[in-house]
């Protein structure tokens, strides 16, 4: 008898696949501005640092938010008691107003409908365990965060059936892609309880188009199943198509309470920790129509309800309206300045993008610098990239992409300067290891100059994973 | 095959055990609470455990050390690191500080291995988590009844883990036999049901009683002759006040021959000890090194924030404060405890022996009509709305025993125990002048709600059940006045 449960004792939360071991590598070697200026430069982890400075500032002026006082009073005991899984309603109404306001308030939440969570990790989760039965399945595009075969899979035994996506179309969801996936999971009888999506998406930083996103309706109509949209990256679309939200779609089909059951079957992910770069504040919700998923949910709740002292410093913080409009401006700016250095940076090295239009990454094509095409071409590249040109990127295939090739660069999770070496380092690694002469934004072919390749089994990987902490970062 | 219904069976079934009589009570309590000026006639909160007696120590603590908070000028220093530090491995200096914390508040008769910390979303999120790793759904643990009402949710409704409840009674003071073990252990393997371990709440909720070591001792060579999990809940260590003193699980495991220490595991939280539910404080602690790697991996589930990390590291390593608050909670709680217990005791009520816990274990057999528990519910009904105390029947703590009710004594202020002693005694019939003149109210009390003073930041109580000790339908004592805030307010 196996003293452990199975999932104990099972690969199933994912951690030992590849997009964990690059971060393992960056561990032992990261790159500091002083103190380390050869190690790896981390690019592998989906972070907003680039505004903490409007929060500080924030801080600065509102004192009494700050140290959990009142009119100078402290309230730290009221805080400490409070433990009600439907949480601080200030927090949760401010929180349904940010929600809308970066929806251009083309939609509006209702805090009623709005349950708290410990991160977007546990609130998808927790929707699949209100929306399925062990061994039914999700249809999710590809290429997908490779931590939802974790999140949404691993405690739950829901099962994730991919519907591929190619760079054809930049990636877009199809109707045929989406009915084949469908009778993919037929065939592994598998019963379907949903589709969901990423809106902006992880890794493409592309936000769905609204061809998209009413097919996806549509579909989820017809099929009479749900429709789960992580809208966790829907602050950091920085520049057009602007973001359009699953709910706005809804409202513009007039799929209201009194029209079709559909309304009740779309549900919203959301998250402080992209858009506001505050992770470690663990702070996800769940937005659903449904009176009874709310209801199963906000109880579920408890196993990962926000510290109360954290619901009651973003309270103040998100109902300043004058932050949240500042924020978010600001942070639109600086996200698509930041990215505009990555894509240029890259171009220069002869690297194209896709075009992306948010999240904190890009999804880049190195499809031209492998040496066949195939997922074993790609990971030769990807640990050339780790351990010579020691930038930590996400490999496609980690993140389920039918397409060799394409890696996930991050590009908000570090200063300038830092970006600004990684891309240097890049270009000399294309340029030295392909024999290519500079480029000028064209793309070059690439000769691979065969006397200059190191031998590969040079790197010695270790694939047993030593319990690093992987950083859910996305 | 699978079910036709749009969301799943755990969605809509009752695991999540909030459907239960026993909310009678609050629902009474909700809608008229006791104030102590405002509504002097309403229910006193008495389901609740909770431990503010010492809250004021922390706040003290907290406004001298303004470097712990984030958010202050002195602090602010740190807010990047901090707001971005989503490393499931939790702070060094957060773990550390745990350690160190849980190690005192076991008198240092402890030592605790920082790297064996490992986060989870309160202690609800703490045991789910164990369960998660140590079982498969379908699998069962034994529990010693009388047990926390929400270990149905917490140890069962998510993992499909069932409970077998290991039945004491007064015969013995409530304690685990082996004998008892032995048979419930039995029983269960007759029935095909695969027991993966025990789980035990120590100091015991709703007891208010430590193990005794020999009792621990014989449960840990219970376990290990199965080769099952023990798994102990110890997140009310701190507040044991009297003798005989807290045994933790890890003082016996040198007693126990061939101990096989990769089935001891340890729940804790801050909720109890230090009163800080809301922070949101669970760890599972464990002794093997799978459960360990498991279990935090699991916590991505329910982290701890990272600003309560980050205060909390600073508090918990000042070994100052600790010493203090240890010991001003013990005497706080023993002394309201006394007061209680023997007002109690004058009308003739005797409670379970307790040492710890921030409740007691009220002996009403006497005055129920039979020992059934039809009568035991006619009596807390009678509770709630003649005496207007809510207080917790031992039937939803699955007690076998008709007649026992768990008090809590911590969760107000002194005036209002006072208060609930009075009605108490007139209940019994002993204050002649005080008698209940309320007689003929209904369950389900329409009088119009005096005090719905909107108390701190909590401004409105959905009519939905709320489940003791998981919400409190009120972010503070409803017996302490605090002005609205003016920073804050609902629409």
């Amino acid at each position: 008898m196996c003293m452990l449960s199975t999932k104990a004792t099972c690969n199933s939360h994912g951690q030992d696949s590849s997009y964990f071991l690059g971060w393992q590598e960056y561990e032992k070697n990261p790159f500091h501005e002083v103190n380390n200026t050869n190690g790896i430069i981390q690019m592998g982890l989906a972070e907003n640092q680039l505004c903490f400075d409007i929060l500080k500032s924030w801080l600065a002026k509102n004192p009494d938010a700050a140290g959990f006082k009142r009119n100078g009073e402290s309230i730290f005991g009221e805080l400490a008691l409070f433990q009600d899984y439907h949480g601080i309603p200030e927090f949760k109404k401010a929180l349904a107003e940010f929600m809308s306001e970066i929806r251009g308030n083309k939609v509006s939440f209702d805090p009623n409908h709005l349950v708290l969570a410990a991160g977007a990790t546990s609130a998808n989760e927790t929707l699949m365990f209100c929306l399925a039965e062990p061994g039914e399945a999700f249809l999710l595009p590809t290429p997908y965060y490779p931590g939802f075969d974790r999140d949404l899979k691993w405690r739950t035994g829901v099962e994730i059936v991919p519907i591929q996506c190619t760079s054809s179309n930049g990636f877009q969801i199809t109707e045929t892609a989406l009915q084949e996936a469908y009778q993919e999971a037929q065939k592994r009888n598998l019963r379907v309880k949903g589709v969901l999506v990423t809106n902006p998406s992880n890794p493409l930083g592309t936000t769905m188009t609204r061809n998209e996103l009413n097919m996806l309706v549509s579909f989820v109509e017809d099929k009479g199943i749900h429709l789960v949209s992580d809208e966790i990256y829907s602050g950091t679309a920085f520049s057009t198509p602007s973001f359009v939200s699953v709910m706005e779609i809804l409202k513009e089909r007039e799929c209201d309470e009194n029209g079709s059951d559909v309304w009740n079957r779309v549900h919203v992910v959301y998250s402080l920790s992209k858009d506001l770069g505050l992770p470690g504040f663990r702070v996800g919700a769940i937005y659903s129509n449904d009176d009874r998923v709310v209801s199963a949910a906000t109880k579920m709740s408890s196993f990962g309800l926000v510290s109360s002292q954290t619901q009651y410093l973003l309270a103040a913080m998100l109902s300043d309206k004058k932050l949240t409009k500042n924020y978010i401006s600001e942070n639109h700016k600086r996200l698509r300045q930041r990215q505009k250095k990555l894509v240029s940076g890259l171009q220069k090295a002869g690297i194209s993008c896709l075009k992306g239009n948010a999240g904190l990454f890009c999804w880049v094509d190195m499809r031209h610098l492998l040496r066949s095409n195939t997922f074993e071409a790609e990971m030769e590249l990807w640990k050339k990239i780790v351990y010579e040109v020691r930038l930590n990127i996400s490999p496609g295939s980690s993140c389920h992409c039918t397409e060799p090739g394409w890696f996930r660069v991050c590009f908000a999770n570090m200063s300038e300067d830092t970006l600004d070496l990684a891309l240097q380092r890049l270009k000399a690694f294309v340029t030295e290891y392909y024999n290519i002469p500079e480029v000028n934004g064209h793309h070059q072919t690439i000769h691979l100059n065969h006397s200059r390749r190191r031998s590969l089994t040079k790197w010695v990987f270790r694939l047993s994973f030593d319990d690093r902490s992987p950083i859910p970062g996305r | 095959m699978a079910s036709n219904s749009l969301l799943s069976k755990i969605a809509t079934n009752d695991g999540h055990g909030e459907n239960l009589a026993y909310f009678d009570g609050w629902k009474a309590y909700d809608g008229n609470p006791f104030h102590a000026t405002q509504n002097p006639d309403g229910v006193i909160q008495m389901g609740l455990a909770e431990n503010p007696l010492s809250l004021d120590v922390i706040e003290e603590w907290i406004k001298k050390n303004p470097k712990a908070s984030i958010c202050t000028p002195e602090g602010v220093a740190e807010f990047k690191n901090v707001a971005n530090f989503q490393d499931y491995h939790g702070f060094p200096h957060f773990r550390k500080a745990i350690a160190n914390f849980m190690s005192k508040a076991r008198g240092g008769r402890v030592k605790f291995d920082p790297d064996r910390v490992v986060m989870a979303g309160g202690a609800t999120g703490a045991n789910e988590t164990v369960m998660f790793c140590l079982a498969d759904p379908g699998d069962a643990f034994l529990v010693p009844s009388p047990y926390y009402p929400a270990f149905y949710r917490d140890l069962g409704w998510r993992t499909g883990v069932k409970i077998v409840p290991v039945d004491c009674d007064s015969s013995n003071n409530f304690q685990v036999t082996r004998a008892a073990l032995e048979a419930a252990y039995e029983k269960a393997r007759n029935n095909n049901i695969n027991i993966k371990g025990l789980i035990i709440t120590n100091p015991s909720n709703p007891l208010g009683t430590t193990v005794d070591r020999d009792t621990l001792t014989s449960l840990v060579k219970f376990i290990n002759d199965k080769n099952i999990h023990l798994v102990c809940d110890e997140i009310y260590a701190g507040t044991v006040f009297s003798c005989p003193k807290f045994t933790c699980v890890t003082e016996v495991l040198q007693d126990v021959k061939n101990c096989n220490r990769d089935l001891i595991h340890i729940v804790y939280s801050l909720s109890k000890d230090m009163g800080v539910p809301g922070l949101r404080i669970g760890i599972v602690y464990s002794y093997n090194d799978t459960v360990v790697n498991c279990a935090r991996k699991m916590s991505s589930f329910g982290l701890v924030s990272s600003q309560t990390q980050h205060m909390l590291s600073a508090m918990l390593l000042d070994d100052e404060f600790v010493s203090n608050f240890l010991e001003t909670s013990s005497k706080r709680l023993a002394r309201r405890h006394r007061f209680f217990t023997t007002g109690l005791e004058e009308v003739g009520i005797n409670c379970l022996k307790g040492n710890a816990g921030l409740f007691c274990w009220m002996d009403l057999r006497k005055l129920l009509k039979d020992q059934t528990f039809e009568a035991e519910m006619v009596l807390w009904r009678m509770i709630i709305n003649k005496v207007k105390l809510n207080v917790s029947p031992g039937s939803s703590f699955r007690c076998v025993e008709p007649g026992w009710f768990r008090v809590c004594f911590a969760n107000m202020d002194e005036h209002t125990v006072e208060v609930a002693l009075k009605r108490i005694r007139a209940f019994v019939g002993l204050e002649g002048d005080k008698k209940s003149n309320n007689a003929d109210h209904q369950l389900f009390v329409n009088s119009p709600r005096k005090n719905r003073r909107q108390e701190g930041l909590r401004l409105s109580f959905p009519a939905t059940r709320r489940y003791e000790e998981v919400m409190s339908p009120r972010m503070i004592s409803p017996h302490s006045p605090m002005p609205r805030s003016p920073l804050l307010r609902a629409s």
